[in-house]
């Protein structure tokens, strides 16, 4: 792999930049291998990575249906943050905010984490009173948090509409000021560079359309591109957790949104952090590129075709508009969707399943961006040990059985 | 925006509808000889078909009474709307 430096960069500058290796491989396919991952978006590389880095595992391939990051890595809108509310959310996601700090040092490949700080406003009472909980759980697992009061959230954020006059004033905000934004693609193309680099097969364009048992003991899949062996294959399909679980004869406790984003025209820079608003419903940064970048929330009705009720646009544009009065003539330039798993107490499967050697991570709903190099640390961790890691242990599958969920709807600063 | 056909109201906009999930699945008889895994299957495991679906929907902001749907989950196409208690249609396209 070629080491990306300021001597590189100078040495390619003389040749134009024309010369650059293929930052990946794209092999056939072998026969057999001792893991395969199935998707290759930010955790199923991220997966491959850490199973390489980690555990030295690296006779393994990531199989793609469509490219690198096609799916949900490259449609979510970018946000990090770790101040979820229960314990065990907190580990994962804080685990990962860690792993992110060091992210581009570790890749060798600027994914341009930029911790701007996302503030989550509260419009009420009951807001005020959750996000102080919120704050003080929070401090208690380490997480960095602030309490902001309307001239803090103003003083953090200058172009928002702090008027007590609103529909829904701001009544404060809480504060993670290590939270931010990430280039979501750079993520999907890091990993993938760095699994290579350890031996890694990436193989794009490589639907798998069945999965092979012999008992209760996984053996391989079958794909577009023939049998690949594995003992070992691991999930990670954001958006078609439960078609690949049934190709494996299980019944999952997830069902699929259509989740929408959108960005604007272009401006200048004016919109310093991330401000996400849980009551008008809204969620908005800006990106280096100068657009405004805009997420809500998910359609009610399940969906897989990767677009949304324009009504639904229409509700956060409303309240994008009441928050920043200074946005109202904006144009919107494009708007997209994504397919999003959602478990029932909105909380991640990072779990073994009852076929031995199977593995599912999904149903991260509209928040699994950020949890990127957690999930794919502890689903590596569980895999290479066939034991998950205790931060991953609590997101199993028998918790839907058991009843111990981890119940973040509405407790994860946000609405799913 | 989506226009849905209520079997009560006839034709409104998708906006006065709320959503219920997958249709058809029957409470149990006996609720108290049901296994954990059972009431696990009962509560929380879903076919989340891709493809043609039976779902409930409500008519939320109309007559609020509950009726079935047989929607396509990827083009979000209703192909038929049916009231609660009926069998749903034969569509001749298969079902989730």
């Amino acid at each position: 792999m070629a080491r990306f430096s300021v001597f590189s960069l100078a040495r390619n500058a003389l040749s134009h930049h024309e010369n650059w290796p293929r930052q990946w491989r794209s092999p056939e396919p072998k026969a057999e291998y001792d893991a395969i991952i199935v998707g290759g978006g930010g955790h199923g590389l991220a997966t491959a990575y850490y199973l390489a880095k980690n555990h030295g595992l690296t006779n393994i391939a990531v199989l793609e249906k469509g490219w690198l990051g096609g799916g949900n890595t490259g449609r979510n809108t970018t946000i990090v943050r770790s101040n979820y509310l229960w314990d065990e959310s907190a580990a994962m996601y804080e685990h990962a905010l860690k792993l992110w700090e060091g992210l581009s040092q570790d890749l060798n490949y600027n994914i341009m984490f930029s911790q701007r700080g996302v503030m989550n406003l509260a419009h009420n009472l009951g807001d005020v009173r959750e996000s102080k909980r919120r704050v003080y759980a929070n401090r208690l697992n380490g997480v960095d948090a602030e309490w902001l009061e309307p001239q803090g959230v103003k003083a953090f954020c200058p172009i928002i509409n702090i008027s007590q006059t609103a529909r829904y004033p701001v009544m404060g905000a809480t504060l993670q000021r290590r939270a931010g934004v990430a280039r979501h693609d750079a993520v999907a193309w890091g990993y993938a560079r760095g699994a290579d680099a350890r031996g890694v097969d990436i193989i794009q364009q490589c639907e798998v359309t069945g999965i092979l048992r012999e008992g209760d003991q996984v053996t391989g899949v079958e794909t577009t591109r023939g049998t690949i062996r594995a003992k070992k294959v691991g999930l990670v399909v954001a958006g078609h957790t439960s078609q690949l679980g049934q190709m494996a004869g299980l019944r999952l406790p997830v069902e699929s949104h259509p989740l929408q984003a959108l960005v604007s025209e272009p401006i200048k820079p004016i919109h310093p952090c991330v401000v996400m608003s849980n009551a008008v419903h809204v969620y908005v940064s800006q990106s280096d590129k100068g657009e405004l970048v805009i997420g809500a929330g998910v359609d009610a009705f399940v969906g897989f075709g990767q677009r949304g009720s324009f009504h639904i646009i229409e509700g956060q544009m409303g309240a994008l508009r009441e928050l920043f009065p200074i946005f109202s003539r904006l144009r919107m330039m494009r708007s997209w969707g994504g397919i999003v798993d959602v478990c029932p107490d909105a909380s991640a499967l990072v779990s073994k399943t009852p076929v031995k050697g199977l593995y599912v991570n999904g149903g991260w709903g509209t928040g699994g961006f950020k949890a990127t190099p957690g999930s794919g640390w502890t689903f590596a961790h569980t895999i290479a040990n066939d034991e998950p890691h205790p931060i991953n242990a609590p997101f199993n599958l028998e918790r839907f059985v058991t009843g111990h969920l981890v119940d973040e709807h509405g407790a994860a600063a946000v609405a799913h | 925006m989506k226009i849905i056909q209520c079997p009560y109201c006839g034709e409104r906009p998708e906006l006065e509808f709320s959503y219920g999930g997958e249709a058809h699945i029957a409470r149990p008889e006996d609720p108290a000889a049901l296994s954990d895994e059972e009431w696990a299957d009962f509560l929380f495991m879903r076919k989340n078909t891709k493809g043609i679906y039976l779902e409930r929907w409500m008519h939320a902001a109309g007559c609020r009474r509950w009726f079935n749907a047989v929607r396509d989950t990827v083009t979000y196409e209703f192909l038929a709307v049916y009231k609660v208690g009926e069998m749903p249609p034969d569509l001749d396209r298969g079902e989730g």
